[in-house]
């Protein structure tokens, strides 16, 4: 299509096509959150919002119980709230949930022994190829400068002779 | 060792990292990431009492699991592995007669009734669990999970998923047989 890839469209058809790209830019991702669960406090609200992006819905694995629409996943964000209610630290909530369910509720699981090479396996990995890096440049630094310069071949040795002896440049080759 | 030998070894490095990791990754495949470890294994049940089905009938609560090796089956009308495993329960109770008790999930009583009406009833005692709560309580996070309770009351093995055959020759049986001595 000549003249750009909106030449051929109508004003009309721009118009929608406007209106579409501001709606999906400024349109918020559905929320998994129910009004009816909610706190009438909202600073206990966000707290208990903050805690549910801790936790992993147990049935999608991939999802913390704050996007996910699972059953479970609503469950345990009212009980989130009910614990908040009843006066438990955010601390308190996590620590309840994760007595039930083990690390793999927690979306940050704690250092501990069992986990230490989830959390320490990358570093040691990158640790591992840097050593072997350093190795590999000091030996090669090491081979280039003890290596002796090898002997030119006949036809080098010309060449470079009559590269030596020219005197007009750009005539050489 | 000559400097060279000690550059060739270097180079199967790699080599040995991939073999270690792939070995890792191929351990990784045989399992199923679905089955989570329960924080309750050689802990004491959680504290809980639930009502029966109907009104006034027994219910299930966690005084009921001292005194011998039984089994906690956490079962729905309306959860279709259920219905495959509830035939092997059937056999346990009644051929192998294994005490099992059961926490109805998040049901309609007289679903759960129709349930049982319809494809037996296996268990010794019924708690109906509503809200779900006292499931949360056991680090239940699907339908069905079975668990084996020792004499003292404290939980020994937690099966994810439907019984199998296999699942109860192998493990569930041994394992009653075992803490039953």
């Amino acid at each position: 299509m000549r003249g750009g890839a909106f030449a051929g469209m109508t004003k009309r058809a721009a118009g929608w096509m406007a209106a579409t790209v501001l709606a999906a830019t400024f349109s918020l991702p559905a929320l998994a959150v129910m009004p009816d669960e909610k706190l009438a406090d909202p600073v206990m609200e966000a707290r208990a919002r903050e805690i549910s992006k801790e936790l992993r819905c147990l049935v999608c694995q991939n999802q913390s119980i704050d996007d996910s629409n699972a059953d479970l996943a609503r469950d345990l964000r009212v009980l989130v709230r009910e614990r908040l209610v009843a006066g438990d630290s955010n601390e308190q909530v996590l620590a309840y949930v994760h007595d039930r369910y083990g690390d793999f509720v927690l979306l940050r699981p704690p250092v501990t022994g069992y986990t230490a090479l989830l959390w320490g396996g990358p570093f040691a990995l990158l640790l591992l190829a840097g050593f072997g890096t350093a190795l590999y440049m000091r030996q090669r630094r090491r081979d280039v400068d003890t290596m002796p310069a090898p002997a030119l071949t006949a036809e080098e040795e010309a060449r470079l002779t009559a590269l030596l002896n020219d005197d007009k440049p750009g005539v050489g080759r | 060792m000559s400097a060279v030998t000690r550059h060739r070894l270097l180079l199967l490095l790699p080599l040995a990292v991939f073999l270690i990791l792939g070995g890792y990754f191929a351990l990784g495949l045989t399992r199923d990431p679905s089955i989570l470890p329960s924080m309750l294994i050689d802990k004491p049940a959680p504290v809980f009492a639930l009502p029966g089905l109907s009104e006034g009938e027994k219910g299930l609560s966690n005084a009921d699991l001292t005194g011998k090796v039984q089994l906690i089956n956490v079962f729905a009308s309306w959860c279709a592995p259920c219905r495959v495993e509830h035939p092997l329960l059937m056999r346990l109770a009644n051929e192998q007669g294994v005490t099992i008790h059961a926490i109805n999930y998040k049901d309609k009583p007289d679903a759960a009734k129709a349930f049982l009406a319809q494809m037996g009833n296996p268990y010794t005692s019924i708690g109906a669990d509503k809200d779900g709560r006292v499931a949360i309580d056991f680090g239940v996070y699907g339908v069905p999970e079975t668990y084996v309770i020792d004499r003292q009351g404290r939980v020994r093995y937690r099966h994810v998923g439907p019984l199998m055959p296999f699942d109860v020759d192998e493990k569930i049986l041994p394992m009653i047989r075992e803490l039953s001595k």
